[in-house]
């Protein structure tokens, strides 16, 4: 791949020239925030439609292989146990799918960012970017797919097609990264000491300095609350799981049931607390890290100031309300819960008033470029 | 591209291929194993209740419990790897923003590489080795990513220079 000349221009050309029509830059950032979006939404239809009525029929299916304890049914206990493992893969590979979209979408903001620092030319950046984005689709595709599609017709005993499709996804999307990695590390060998006057750094916009100052302070309220989960709370929750698992199997052998259900409702609020408090570290610090990446787009919005400035505070304001109100679950259930979603809708509708800033400034750039 | 700019952007980008590689190797050699497992452990941790035979009972509720504890960790350690290179890299590319001397800048960097490094190393490490080693490894890990990010909000937070002082 030859290395792209370093030409000395105005912040206004360099922007023009990155964002041209099917550039790797405005790929990325349209794949990235399409990603961020569709995740978004994903994970607020699974919230509202699948996660707690799988969570309760979890619930039911324990206390059935609780009764079947009691009764001495090896056989109803491995079949509830099998089914339970099929409600766990049906959340697990929902909560993955929605985690990938948006991680993926995130690293197709960040390698817009860092595009003029990736020494290929146009042709191959744009390759890289469409490698990146055929695998950031991909692999959630499959994973969503692996709870329908199991092992039918799969060569192997424990992967089915599904996953075989993900980890292929995976594949490419490790590749383009480490392609753009050997692009970073080529541009960093020539260019020692070089100032940049790439366009997404220059911006210095309200809006990109609020995002900048509001997300980095989200991130570092997510990372002490992490701390404070790891070193006060998880070994807790950890032991009290594998307390309450033995509780349930003695008592519901000794034919005590009601201790045995008692258990089994502990259980899943317990695995309730957890994910509670796992999904408010990490979504805080997502969506602190989504407002620093909308603050390197700025430049690209192409709204009134004012515009960008409620997209902005809307963006901030739902950033904050969804992982609070998932703690606050734990206290006020559905109502905390019901407001949690509110948060989510909020940052997916920034994103979209955003995103549709950024498809007209593509527009006016290629309008720019067509006219005589 | 200064120094600091060059660590956060070169380190996040090389976390983030490991982070994937680590996962996409864990999900295609391990993890469909691992769950197989677990799911077993646990049926045949209530089959052995239902058959009276306590003892064989607890013992698969203990298997299960430490399989649990290292696959948690995995997957955290997949998770935190990439999300932590993701912050690098932002803070890379927009470390101009940071409005602190290079000095400072240059060591803000090292503390959130070292430390983005350092933590889920001692997270996996946990799944490998008992005692303190791990935990302080993982500890110092996450002081060192807390300290970078409190100090890059302060410097986000502060008015900014005058227009064409150097940073």
């Amino acid at each position: 791949m030859a290395e792209s000349p370093t030409i000395p221009m105005s912040g206004a050309a360099t922007a023009t020239l990155a964002f041209a029509p099917l550039s790797a830059t405005r790929m990325l950032v349209i794949g990235g925030i399409a990603l961020i979006v569709a995740g978004l939404v994903f994970g607020d239809i699974f919230a509202v439609f699948v996660l707690h009525q799988n969570a309760n029929r979890i619930g039911e299916r324990l206390l059935a292989a609780t009764q079947a304890v009691a009764a001495g049914n090896s056989g109803a206990v491995t079949a509830e146990f099998a089914a339970i493992g099929d409600f766990l893969e049906n959340r697990g590979t929902k909560v993955d799918t929605h985690v990938h979209v948006i991680d993926f979408g995130y690293l197709a903001l960040l390698l817009a960012g860092v595009q003029p620092y990736i020494a290929f030319d146009e042709r191959s950046k744009r390759r890289l970017a469409a490698l990146f984005l055929t695998g950031a689709v991909m692999l959630p595709v499959g994973v969503f797919s692996i709870h329908y599609v199991g092992l039918k017709y799969s060569p192997l005993q424990s992967i089915g097609w599904a996953s075989i499709f993900a980890d292929f996804g995976g594949l490419l999307v490790l590749v383009a990264a480490a392609g753009m990695a050997a692009g970073l590390v080529r541009y960093a060998r020539a260019h020692q000491a070089a100032a940049t006057d790439y366009p997404l750094l220059a911006g210095q916009s309200w809006s990109g300095r609020v995002l900048l100052t509001g997300g980095s302070l989200l991130i570092l309220a997510g990372f002490i609350y992490g701390a404070w989960h790891s070193a006060c709370d998880l070994y807790r929750l950890e032991a009290r799981e594998s307390s309450l698992l033995i509780t349930m199997a003695d008592s519901a052998a000794a034919n005590h049931l009601g201790l045995a259900s008692a258990a089994v409702g502990d259980y899943g609020l317990l695995q309730s607390e957890r994910a509670v408090k796992i999904a408010a570290h990490s979504h805080i610090i997502e969506f602190g890290l989504l407002a620093m990446l909308l603050a390197l787009v700025q430049p690209y919005v192409y709204l009134s100031e004012r515009w960008r400035r409620r997209w902005t505070v809307v963006l901030l304001a739902g950033s904050v309300i969804l992982p609070v109100c998932v703690l606050l679950e734990l206290r006020f259930g559905l109502v905390a819960g019901g407001m949690a979603d509110f948060g989510g809708l909020l940052v997916a509708i920034a994103l979209l008033g955003m995103l549709a800033g950024v498809l007209r400034h593509t527009g006016r750039l290629d309008a720019q470029g067509a006219a005589p | 591209m200064s120094a600091a700019r060059k660590l956060l952007i070169l380190s996040g980008i090389a976390l983030a291929v490991w982070g994937m590689g680590w996962g996409l190797a864990y999900a295609v050699f391990f993890e469909h194993q691992v769950l197989d497992a677990m799911g077993g452990q646990i049926t045949t941790g209530f089959v052995g209740a239902a058959q009276r035979n306590l003892p064989a009972a607890h013992a698969a509720l203990a298997t299960y419990a430490h399989s649990e504890f290292n696959y948690v960790r995995q997957v955290d350690v997949h998770s935190h790897w990439i999300g932590l290179a993701m912050v690098l890299i932002v803070l890379g590319i927009v470390l101009d923003r940071v409005n602190l001397d290079a000095r400072l800048r240059w060591w803000l960097a090292l503390m959130l590489a070292v430390g983005s490094a350092v933590f889920p190393l001692g997270v996996t490490l946990q799944t490998l080795m008992a005692g303190p080693l791990p935990l302080a490894l993982a500890a110092v890990g996450a002081g060192l990513v807390i300290a970078g990010m409190a100090v890059a909000a302060w410097g986000f937070a502060r008015a900014p220079r005058p227009a064409g002082e150097a940073y």
